[in-house]
């Protein structure tokens, strides 16, 4: 491969990775500080893609509309696309707190992984929705004319960047504040919390719907970046388990920890596709079950030798004191 | 201050709390002492709002507070500190405290991103409230230590300390001496005396060990089989027969 293709690639990688940096620090929200144990994170990932899509696209006409089916399109800028996909998984969230926030935490787990499987099905089997498994194609991208279709990728990435950026300063300010003690104190001891004058429920929401909102940024960033989504994208592996280990591997509780996890992970997961590449031809059909089994190991030795993750946690939670 | 009316909670077939009526009075340190099942600690969870009574009503300063939420509970200045201390571990002690005090303009997202200046005054306070309390505890140099890594005894003065930062009106401490070792458990008794003479807080706090409670408290009620077995003065208490048949396990005869 000559240089500038090596390049291009590692540019679609930084991107990728930075998608999912932002799907970390949402987690980070939920998990690291909180405790909330959202094993649906794909679900998210799914609403957040396929709302912005509707929001940006217009809906087909004419002879299109024998052929895509979608059950809005706004035809609206990118921005409204991030925004409306973080407003719609915030209320998502919202409706998934309200039953599943007052019992304990596996009943979020069980919830949040059977609605993200629910999801990927509605949108694979209702057509009228968003056009069941051939999904949304030709999806707007910002500032697309500037350049030449080729080089777009580098636009793509400042873009991202810029949002993951702004994330993590927004997250950072938040959570290194009273606000981010208290979730750190029901996620140390829920009792003690809530007789210490804190509102388990009411705090509980805020995280699960700020870190869903995040994703829904996530999803909507992932959509624009491929231009084309399906259900089939929307997989536990791809949308929930490489986003626990990221934040697992870069240090649960530290926000530069999550983005730090996110790219090298991703870095690792693309690293094994040139590993298994190298395989004999014989086991090269199994190269996928190996990556995973590599991820999987990756994690337990993790889990074993530095639970903590990469960075492990700030001692101090708030900023606000000198 | 604390009046209990008639209050009864039975889990399953089990009643742990029957009937029981008490009333603390404002000022005082009152003891709660009884034989183990007495229903002490799960009439603590009660008045803490960790249970709902089945029956029964509980009136704080004329109020009632049955049924309320624990987090609503405290708002009515009431503190409550654990059998098995319950510290949240992994925050450092300075922020076990600071996290207490009730209207923390910090504790809004909106806060925390748009009016900071507020936000960062109002942690400077409770910081330098925080390190006062701990001061009176003589807990400050390890204010940067994580909590969980504190001895027993140090996590009971945390508990302690913890319940200071709330100002509250009344503390209900559930065995605040236990694994406590003689020289912190006299510095732990004279704390709370000066609590309650200094800053005119209740205590209502359950003990076993007698010393404690016969320095410390005034009046002693006694529980058995989830309702009041008695009231009085440390002494009369000692002398109480049926006090003594409950302890010695009299009420299976």
């Amino acid at each position: 491969m000559e240089l500038g293709g090596i390049f291009a690639y590692l540019v679609s990688l930084a991107i990728m990775a930075g998608i999912y940096a932002v799907f970390c620090l949402g987690l980070n929200i939920q998990w690291g500080y909180t405790g909330l144990f959202n094993i649906g994170i794909a679900g998210f990932f799914c609403i957040g893609a396929y709302a912005s899509a509707m929001i940006t696209t217009p809906k087909p006409t004419g002879i299109y509309a024998h052929y895509v089916q979608q059950i809005f399109g706004l035809n609206l800028p990118f921005i409204f696309g991030l925004c409306g996909a973080a407003l719609i998984c915030g209320i998502i969230a919202l409706l998934i707190g309200i039953p599943t926030l007052r019992l304990g935490e596996d009943y979020l787990a069980i919830a949040t992984l059977g609605i993200a499987e629910t999801f990927r099905l509605i949108f694979n089997n209702e057509h009228w929705l968003a056009n069941g498994p051939r999904g949304l194609m030709g999806l707007p991208q910002p500032f697309q004319g500037l350049v030449d279709p080729r080089h777009y990728n580098y636009i793509y990435l400042v873009i991202i960047l810029m949002v993951m950026l702004l994330i993590y300063l927004l997250i950072e300010r938040v959570i290194r504040s009273p606000w981010g003690r208290v979730l750190r104190a029901i996620r140390e001891d829920e009792v003690s919390a809530a007789m210490s004058g804190k509102n388990i429920f009411y705090f509980k929401m805020q995280s699960l719907v700020f870190g869903a909102m995040v994703m829904g940024v996530g999803g909507a960033l992932y959509a624009h970046y491929t231009k084309a989504i399906s259900p089939d994208v929307f997989t536990p592996l791809y949308g929930t388990f490489i986003i626990w280990v990221m934040l697992m591997a870069g240090g649960s509780g530290n926000n530069k920890g999550a983005i730090l996890g996110a790219y090298m992970i991703w870095g690792i997961w693309i690293g094994t596709k040139f590993i298994t590449d190298l395989l004999p031809y014989t086991l090269k059909a199994r190269a996928p079950y190996i990556r995973f089994l590599l991820i999987g190991i990756l994690l337990e030795i993790i889990l074993i030798y530095r639970p903590q993750g990469i960075l492990g946690e700030e001692k101090k939670v708030s900023k606000m004191i000198d | 201050m604390l009046e209990v009316n008639h209050v009864t909670k039975s889990f399953g077939g089990v009643s742990a709390v029957a009937e029981c009526s008490l009333n603390v009075a404002q000022g005082s340190i009152t003891a709660l002492i009884g034989p183990n099942g007495a229903g002490k600690t799960t009439l603590f969870n009660i008045i803490t709002g960790h249970y709902k009574p089945d029956n029964g009503q509980i009136l704080f300063q004329g109020r009632r507070i049955d049924g309320l939420r624990p987090d609503q509970v405290f708002k009515q200045k009431i503190y409550r500190t654990f059998q098995i201390t319950r510290e949240f571990a992994q925050m450092t002690v300075l922020e076990n405290l600071m996290l207490i005090p009730p209207r923390q303009v910090g504790e809004n997202i909106w806060n925390t991103w748009f009016r900071v200046k507020t936000v960062k005054e109002q942690e400077a306070r409770l910081q330098e409230k925080a390190l006062e309390v701990l001061g009176f505890v003589e807990l400050l140099e390890l204010k940067d230590e994580y909590a969980g890594s504190l001895s027993g005894g140090q996590k009971k003065l945390l508990e302690l300390a913890r319940s200071m930062m709330a100002d509250p009106q009344l503390v209900l401490l559930d065995e605040p001496g236990a694994g406590v070792n003689p020289t912190l458990m006299r510095k732990l008794t004279a704390n709370i005396r000066k609590l309650c003479q200094e800053r005119q807080i209740t205590f209502f706090l359950i003990e076993h060990d007698m010393d404690l409670v016969m320095e410390l408290c005034n009046p002693v009620i006694v529980m058995s089989e989830g309702k009041k077995l008695m009231e009085g003065t440390p002494g009369e208490v000692r002398q109480d027969e049926r006090v003594l048949e409950a302890y010695l396990g009299g009420q299976h005869r």
